[in-house]
């Protein structure tokens, strides 16, 4: 297992220096600067930002310092917040942004499993059409589509639940968090609707049920276990995902997370931030993959015993 | 009372196709202590009508109808409830397939102890302690170690056993036995057999034992019945199925067992004195082939080596049949594998035709290739499902070179031909063939490269006996008509007496014995071969009776 953690972490050390390079360039190829601004600034002024932050060196030495800096946990200043690091950007941003993907992940786990789960058991009824075309319907709608939608019904028309902000009112959460969720639910309802049906077509499950075991236990013990590992290799990537991708919601709702940061670093071209969120982004991409393939390792007994064999 | 009454059982599915009559009325019944074999071919429908008995059947719709009086209560009628009650406690079934039928997530102990726990509603640990108990009974060594371990660290024979012990953990009034030795070597099959008769005759419990093999009945059955196409053509006391035969049916089956005593009506006997002058076409010389075992431990001192073939010397003459025989285990198939490079081997040499293959490159491996062919066993797994016969058919003529994009329908249609295939079917693909036909497109794939040396491992241990005597046949007309050399690979030796002018006898990795296939049967000269020998079933209720009584004596068990 050490081994297997450990050749995994080697391997993704490669794949961050391609996204650090490949950002590093791009960002800069990209018209505009940090300094270019509609208001016309003095050209010394200009010089003396770019020779305070490096930029007036070749672009392979500002790449080589970087990657120095970034060797030693240094993401360096923001070129648009003055005086504040962009370590401390994320820092500021991140446990905002996590718990909203943290919800909104108990939201997909919750609704998404259990819909899946109840469509696998009666495929081709009524029980399984319903959960499945609405999560087809999940799937299709856009957060930016959702958001609105969820604020217009439950926070203007029938007045539940705040329209926007983090943590000033009481369940100023609930609507992000379903937000961003729902996608990610219809997902993990797909994805444990086919799982389901494939073990529920197993030949153990036929065993359990000639053991006279009663139904819930047939699905729950037997079926479940098998069922999901679908699931659980999809839930590292979407949790990744939601870290990520949650600056649509984290606009719509008000909310200072770190995904805001991300896009305002974009337009700005605030570079060091980009690069800072980027690979940051990226590093959990890949932890929390590698988190989900060590569960689902786990809780299959062959592979387990494989991989104590060294393989 | 009998335990069992069944009266006019009817289980129909109804499926786009149309109405399915898998059991189309039947009646048995059963006594306790009894034991009552239902025979069939696959498809007939005896296992859907044991399993419509307590309504493990898929749910598609479809009807089960008439009455299963089990004590006096009808289980057709029973809710879920009730049946859930019946189900595992005085009702067992002991499945087919011991691979796909146990839970690979669960530990055998946690799989073992479920009836007890739901039915008895004693503690776990008791439960735990019942289970090794039961786990010791069945024979596996060590129970109170194995207890923990998963399915998968079992092998089949032994996950068969972990399947008994938990029919039998709750000691039930009735046990279904569904081909439970089917997936077995017939040592490890007369193993089974003895134990659940042991146990029936300990527990007074009945018996439905369904099986496609009338030899394997012979030696248990009181009572059987013989199913076609969802309905019993004969059923009778076991003396008089097997010597007054009354149905057609019957008759067919009973002949279809290859008995081997019988030569075969078209074989290659002529040829048989002028192969003994032959020179060899492939000759091993002290083939190893060792695999690392890791489970042991991590460190490389701790690694255990598994001698799959251990130090193995054998001729094959140019157009003979060798048959090669042995457990599962014993590096059979490791073997022939290893002869067509398809694992890597640890020393000694293959030389096939002149050419040392241990030591070849890939490119100049490539020409050999065309002139060594695989039939493998599982014409469901071995065949891509994406593909049709003709795909299947053309793509090693083309790769070799043996066929132009022009006249390549022209040369599948005669292989088809050669293996009995109508030409109409050049589209279709494998799901819509039956076993038996798969087999014979697998077999049209591995001899369209004109190969001199044809590997056969367990061609025909996946069908139904009917169909394998008619692939049999088929492969004995083709190593006629192409000159083939072959090395048929099977754990059947009644199959291998049938077809092979030579056997080879592997063991543990090493070959024990060699020699002409009515030497062999007549003078076994290894202790191993006498004990396989003794353990293959005969078509004979009366001297099945005998032989298990000697075989007990022997210690078969060991």
């Amino acid at each position: 297992m050490f081994r297997f953690i450990v050749s995994r972490l080697l391997q993704a050390i490669p794949v961050l220096l391609v996204v650090i390079t490949a950002t590093f360039f791009l960002v800069r190829a990209a018209p505009g600067g940090p300094f270019s601004a509609e208001k016309t600034v003095a050209p010394e002024v200009i010089k003396a930002l770019e020779a305070q932050y490096k930029l007036d060196q070749p672009v392979w030495q500002q790449y080589l310092s970087y990657l120095n800096d970034l060797a030693h946990g240094d993401f360096g200043p923001s070129f648009r917040y003055p005086g504040r690091s962009v370590d401390e950007l994320i820092a500021g941003g991140l446990p905002i942004t996590a718990e909203l993907a943290f919800y909104a992940m108990l939201v997909a786990i919750i609704i998404g499993v259990s819909a899946g789960v109840l469509a696998a058991l009666k495929p081709n009824t009524p029980q399984d059409y319903v959960p499945m075309s609405a999560a087809m319907i999940g799937i299709c709608m856009p957060s930016f589509l959702m958001g609105p939608l969820l604020v217009l019904i439950f926070g203007i028309w029938l007045e539940w639940l705040p329209v926007s902000g983090w943590g000033d009112l009481p369940g100023d959460k609930i609507l992000p968090a379903i937000t961003l969720g729902s996608g990610y639910a219809a997902f993990l309802a797909r994805l444990s609707r086919g799982g389901m049906l494939e073990v529920m077509s197993q030949d153990y499950i036929r065993t359990a049920r000639a053991k006279g075991l009663p139904e819930w236990v047939v699905v729950l013990k037997h079926g479940l276990r098998g069922g999901l590992i679908p699931v659980i290799a999809f839930l590292g990537p979407a949790f990744a995902g939601l870290l990520s991708g949650s600056f649509v919601v984290e606009t719509i709702f008000q909310i200072p997370g770190l995904g805001r940061f991300y896009v305002q670093a974009a337009f700005n071209r605030d570079y060091t931030m980009i690069l800072g969120t980027t690979v940051f982004f990226a590093t959990l991409i890949v932890l929390f993959n590698l988190l989900s393939d060590i569960i689902a390792v786990w809780i299959n007994p062959k592979l387990r015993h494989q991989l104590r064999e060294g393989k | 009372m009998p335990l069992l009454e069944v009266d006019n059982l009817t289980t129909h599915f109804h499926t786009r196709e149309g109405v399915v009559k898998a059991v189309d009325g039947i009646s048995f019944c059963v006594n306790r202590g009894e034991t009552l074999a239902i025979v069939g071919e696959s498809g007939s429908g005896k296992s859907v009508a044991c399993y419509s008995l307590l309504k493990l059947i898929p749910q598609p719709p479809g009807i089960i109808a008439g009455s299963a009086l089990f004590e006096g209560n009808d289980l057709l009628q029973a809710d879920d409830k009730t049946l859930q009650k019946i189900r595992g406690n005085d009702i067992a079934i002991i499945f087919q397939d011991p691979m796909t039928c146990l839970n690979p997530y669960l530990t055998v102990g946690e799989q073992l102890i479920e009836p007890l726990i739901y039915h008895r509603n004693i503690s776990r640990k008791d439960a735990t302690y019942r289970a090794i108990e039961i786990l010791g009974e069945v024979g596996i060594v060590e129970p109170e170690k194995r207890v923990g371990s998963y399915p998968h660290e079992f092998s089949g024979g032994m996950r068969q056993r972990v399947m008994i012990a938990m029919a039998l953990i709750t000691e039930p009034k009735l046990l279904i036995c569904d081909e439970p030795t089917t997936a077995l070597d017939v040592t490890i099959q007369a193993q089974i057999l003895e134990l659940v008769k042991v146990l029936q005759r300990k527990r007074n419990i009945a018996v439905i034992f369904i099986s496609h093999d009338l030899a394997v009945v012979a030696g248990i059955a009181d009572n059987v019945a013989v199913m076609k196409d969802g309905l019993i053509v004969e059923q009778g006391p076991v003396d008089d199925i097997f010597y007054h035969t009354q149905h057609d049916y019957t008759k067919k089956l009973l002949a279809s067992i290859p008995e081997g005593a019988k030569p075969p009506p078209n074989s290659p006997l002529p040829a048989n004195t002028s192969i003994t002058e032959n020179k060899p076409l492939l000759s091993i010389s002290h083939l190893k082939t060792h695999f690392h075992d890791y489970s042991s431990g991590w460190l490389k001192r701790n690694q255990k080596v598994i001698k799959a073939v251990d130090d193995v010397s054998l001729n094959i003459k140019q157009g003979e049949i060798l048959g090669l025989v042995g457990e599962s285990g014993s590096g059979k198939s490791t073997l022939g594998r290893s002869i067509l490079q398809l694992v890597p081997v640890t020393s000694g040499s293959v030389v096939f035709d002149g050419t040392d293959l241990t030591n070849l490159s890939p490119a100049r491996m490539k020409p050999m290739r065309r002139r060594m062919q695989m039939i493998f066993q599982d014409p469901y797994a071995s065949l891509n499902p994406r593909m049709t016969v003709f795909d299947t058919l053309a793509e090693p003529l083309l790769y070799h070179g043996l066929a132009t994009r022009k006249n390549v329908t022209e040369q599948v249609l005669a292989l088809m031909d050669d293996v009995g295939l109508a030409h109409a079917a050049i589209r279709k693909y494998p799901h819509e063939f039956s076993g038996g036909q798969r087999q014979r497109i697998a077999v049209g794939r591995a001899i369209s490269t004109k190969p001199e040396l044809v590997i056969a491992d367990e061609p025909v241990s996946a069908l139904d006996v009917t169909i394998q005597a008619q692939i049999l046949d088929l492969i004995l007309e083709l190593v006629e008509k192409h000159n083939l050399t072959m090395l048929f690979i099977s754990h059947d030796l009644s199959v291998v007496r049938y077809i092979a002018d030579r056997i080879a006898v592997m063991h543990h990795g090493k070959l024990v014995e060699t020699g002409s296939t009515e030497s062999l049967f007549a003078a076994p000269q290894h202790e191993y071969t006498k004990r396989l020998l003794s353990a293959i079933p005969v078509a004979d209720p009366a001297r099945e009776r005998k032989r298990q009584v000697e075989l007990t004596q022997l210690g078969v068990d060991n």
